[in-house]
């Protein structure tokens, strides 16, 4: 589809909705979003980019082979569950690590289910592109 | 790093890794003096503990005499592997699958945990269909690997069913306090069913009659995997099963009766259809058959000097055996070629090669001063001292050997001794690498052959009282006398002679005794594998034959059916209907969402539909939200969108809808009904399950936990990330394969 506004405007929003996509990642531990939700806002504005741009034009932008992403996010979710098997826990416990900013109270807590959460972003992000991208070029 | 040095270098490298079964092999002589004066070494951790299963390890003689076996000739074929796949360029991939086969097969013989043991046997089984395939791009192998992975594994599953019966009988897994109850298990009402499936579970991985013909197919495999896995090691899974439990389920008359019949049929039957080959490989697959079939029939007795036989001849075989393969190999690697009628004169040109064979043809034949002789004198003991069936077990086993004399004969004679073609004047000897296995092991042969009372003493004796408590004294000698035995053996060895000299007519009247059956285990195998194809196409035919609306039909139809059914048969009273007074917001989605549904099924543009479609799911998530389910809303939104644009950029490459009537009106009335039917179920099932007060516990628990240990607020997303991880787990795999595989169908439609 050639048009130019919709070219323009695509630029400027597919940024923002990436920029969203990631900060939905992030804060869904505590408030609406998470991986899964931020995958597909991801997915959506690739998608908004392939009707503009093309599909060749996204594989470039991208770099990484979509597919890859797919194993990625699996190893990622797996190895997520070894730590705590290795820490002698069952599979999967969610282990957490308190960041101290000097004052004695923890304020910021990572854990293992945020790297859970990036692999299930991965996986499913990867998966919807792979779909997208190999229907588009077909 | 030239492509040269390379491969060098992974030579060596593999040629390293022969330090693994060596370390083993060292581990389990270390453990001889104890095993030798009766005793054990048993170790054991958790493994499931909240199932109360621990791995546990009990090394007896047993357990010490399979795991000599299985790293001793596992060092040889790893140091032979290494030059016979050199420059193969799945070196890598050939040396994890044979170590990790190795430590499977050292786990199974090990381990006192039934459940371990099935795991273990599983694992083995898996292997050897990953080393049978190897030449994976071959049909022939990728038959063959499933061939015999289909076989073993449906006995793996029967030995599962026997192993869980027997802990419902006994109350434990651990094979050694089994033992304690084995006159309870004989006289139970289940113990036939046990014997069946442990029976199957043996048979199949042994290549027991009527399972027998996935072994000579496994001849696909590359030759050292024949030699380790096909003749040696995972074959003699079965005969270990039968010894370890023997002392637990063995000396029943159903038990002697089974082993004695079908060992006796699968000696006779390998022994025959050994003759009729012309591949060395087949010829030596098809002895295995018989070999394994004496070691059965022998494990059915209860006497001393059966189970000895047993044992004696599963050492025996497994050092003659694997020696005969590797040369085997050795042959096939130097000359290009494994057909018996053409080669010959390989005498001069391979010496070592020669040496190795002709011992271990001499073993396998039974003469005097090699170790098989002591093998065959205590198997005309045993077959004689039998308490049921003394007359068919020696009758058999003079047979077999008869027939093993004769192919031991034809092994060595023709290609070693007979006249040389000018095809094979620059054969030349292999690396030494690959000669010396052969060469000890046909050494071996020698050695026990002339210290019979030694290898008695250190190896049988302990492996016999590991099965068979009051074991009389056993004695492995070199001269018994002038008894039957001894006669037997004169006899085994005319008739051998008679046999080998009859060969060419023998080789026919196979041929054509086989073609006439009217119907052989490998067949029947192939058509029962066909007819489940069959069914398979069948039902893909009648339900899902490549139209979306049959298979949207057929699911939503089996859903109306069976949901509708359960429900209406248990109701008590159907819930009331009541309208509640609807808010201007709850009204104005109501009204979009309607609106939506009647553009979706009266508009004839594909584009309309899908966009229709998208309005339905954004109106529900907007519904979703107006009752304080955001996450729920969220994603609920954006997989409606993607969809719509998946859907709709399919859809706009397909021809446009026709905007002629549609010609199959009772199809649409069809359609209506169930559409109707399924919206009806759905809204009944639902205004039932909210006529009930909601069970709110679950809700609680993660309310309250879910920021004090899971620390996050969203509890949703806790759920999905923390307390169920498990679950989420499993659903991502899901995407993904289904991912990949939409990718593969979009991909086989563009190469079309």
């Amino acid at each position: 589809m050639e048009s130019l506004i919709l070219r323009t405007a695509t630029r400027l929003l597919v940024s923002l909705i990436l920029v969203f996509s990631v900060y939905l990642l992030f804060r869904g531990h505590n408030a609406p979003g998470g991986g899964f939700a931020g995958a597909l806002v991801a997915a959506t504005g690739f998608a908004l980019y392939i009707m503009a741009e093309g599909a060749g034009s996204v594989r470039k932008a991208i770099r990484i082979d979509p597919r890859r992403l797919i194993i990625f996010g699996m190893g990622l979710t797996l190895i997520t569950g070894l730590i705590a098997g290795f820490s002698g826990m069952p599979f999967l416990t969610g282990l957490w690590w308190p960041i101290s900013d000097h004052t004695n109270t923890p304020s910021v807590m990572l854990g293992t289910p945020l790297i859970f959460d990036i692999g299930v972003y991965a996986i499913v992000f990867g998966t919807i592109l792979t779909l997208i991208l190999t229907l588009e070029e077909n | 790093m030239t492509n040269l040095a390379k491969q060098n270098s992974s030579v060596i490298l593999a040629r390293a890794t022969s330090a693994i079964p060596l370390f083993l092999f060292f581990a389990a002589v270390s453990m001889l003096p104890k095993t030798m004066a009766g005793g054990f070494y048993r170790f054991e951790f958790p493994w499931i503990p909240s199932l109360g299963v621990q791995m546990s390890f009990m090394l007896d003689g047993l357990s010490v005499l399979f795991a000599l076996i299985i790293s001793g000739i596992g060092f040889f074929v790893t140091l032979y592997s290494a030059d016979y796949f050199h420059g193969h360029h799945h070196t890598g991939r050939f040396f994890v699958f044979l170590h990790a086969f190795m430590l499977s097969m050292l786990g199974l013989v090990a381990t006192d945990n039934a459940l371990a043991l099935f795991v273990f046997w599983e694992l083995t089984t898996i292997f050897s269909y990953l080393l049978i395939g190897f030449e994976h791009e071959k049909e022939s192998s990728r038959s063959s690997a499933r061939q015999a992975l289909l076989v073993t594994g449906a006995g793996g599953l029967a030995l599962l069913i026997g192993i869980l019966l027997l802990e419902i009988i006994s109350g434990t897994y651990e094979i050694s306090q089994m033992e304690a109850i084995t006159l309870q298990l004989k006289s139970h009402p289940l113990y036939g069913i046990i014997l069946i499936t442990i029976f199957i579970g043996a048979f199949t991985k042994s290549a027991q009659f009527p399972f027998h013909f996935w072994l000579p197919n496994a001849m696909a495999a590359p030759t050292p995997i024949s030699a380790f896995l096909h003749s040696a090691t995972m074959v003699k899974g079965g005969i270990y099963l039968l010894a370890r439990f023997h002392p637990i389920l063995g000396g029943t008359d159903a038990w002697t009766m089974t082993l004695v019949f079908i060992g006796a049929i699968t000696a006779v039957t390998g022994a025959f259809m050994s003759l009729g080959q012309s591949d060395l490989k087949k010829i030596l697959a098809y002895t295995t058959v018989t070999a394994l079939g004496i070691m059965t029939l022998f494990l059915g007795g209860k006497t001393t000097y059966s189970l000895t036989a047993a044992i004696t001849f599963l050492l025996v075989h497994s050092l003659y055996k694997s020696a005969l393969f590797l040369i085997a190999g050795i042959i096939d690697h130097q000359t290009g070629t494994r057909r018996i009628d053409q080669l010959g004169g390989l005498w001069d040109s391979m010496p070592f090669t020669a040496f190795a064979a002709v011992t271990a043809c001499f073993s396998m034949a039974g003469f005097p001063l090699f170790f098989g002789f002591i093998g065959k004198e205590i198997m005309y003991k045993g077959a004689l001292a039998e308490s049921m069936f003394p007359f068919l077990a020696t009758t058999t086993v003079v047979l077999s050997n008869a027939l093993m004399v004769a192919v031991a004969g034809i092994l060595v004679i023709r290609p070693f001794l007979g006249q040389a073609g000018d095809y094979y004047a620059t054969v030349r000897e292999a690396s030494p690498y690959m000669w010396s296995g052969p060469v000890i092991l046909g050494g071996l042969d020698i050695l026990f052959g002339i210290m019979p009372d030694w290898v008695g003493r250190w190896l049988v004796e302990p492996a016999v009282r590991a099965v068979h408590y009051t074991a009389e004294d056993i004695e492995l000698s070199f001269f018994h006398g002038i008894n039957e035995p001894l006669l037997l053996s004169i006899i085994t060895l005319v008739m051998g002679i008679r046999f080998y000299l009859k060969q060419q007519f023998l080789y026919k009247w196979v041929n054509i005794t086989f073609d006439k059956f009217p119907l052989t285990a490998s067949q029947a195998y192939d058509r029962i594998i066909e007819s489940i194809a069959g069914l398979g196409k069948f039902q893909t035919r009648l339900i899902q034959n490549g139209s979306l609306h049959r298979y949207f039909f057929v699911v939503a139809a089996f859903f109306v059916i069976s949901a509708g059914y359960g429900y209406i048969s248990r109701v008590e009273s159907f819930p009331s209907i009541i309208f509640p007074l609807l808010s201007w917001r709850e009204f104005f989605l109501t009204t979009v969402i309607w609106a939506a549904v009647v553009t979706v099924v009266i508009t004839r543009s594909r584009l309309l539909a899908v966009c229709g479609l998208g309005i339905i799911g954004a109106g529900i998530a907007m519904i979703f939200l107006s009752f304080g389910a955001p996450d729920v809303a969220l994603t609920q939104l954006l997989v409606e969108t993607l969809t719509v644009i998946i859907v709709s950029s399919i859809l706009l490459r397909l021809p446009r809808l026709s905007l002629k009537p549609i010609k199959h009106r009772p199809q649409r009335i069809f359609d209506a009904i169930l559409s109707l039917g399924a919206g009806i179920l759905i809204t009944t099932l639902l205004l039932a399950v909210l006529s009930n007060d909601l069970d709110r516990s679950i809700t609680t628990f993660f309310e309250q936990n879910s920021y004090l240990a899971a620390h996050g607020r969203n509890i949703v997303n806790v759920i999905l990330v923390d307390f169920r991880s498990m679950d989420t787990l499993g659903e991502i795999i899901v995407v993904a394969t289904a991912g990949l595989a939409g990718y593969a169908l979009i991909l086989k439609r563009r190469e079309k």
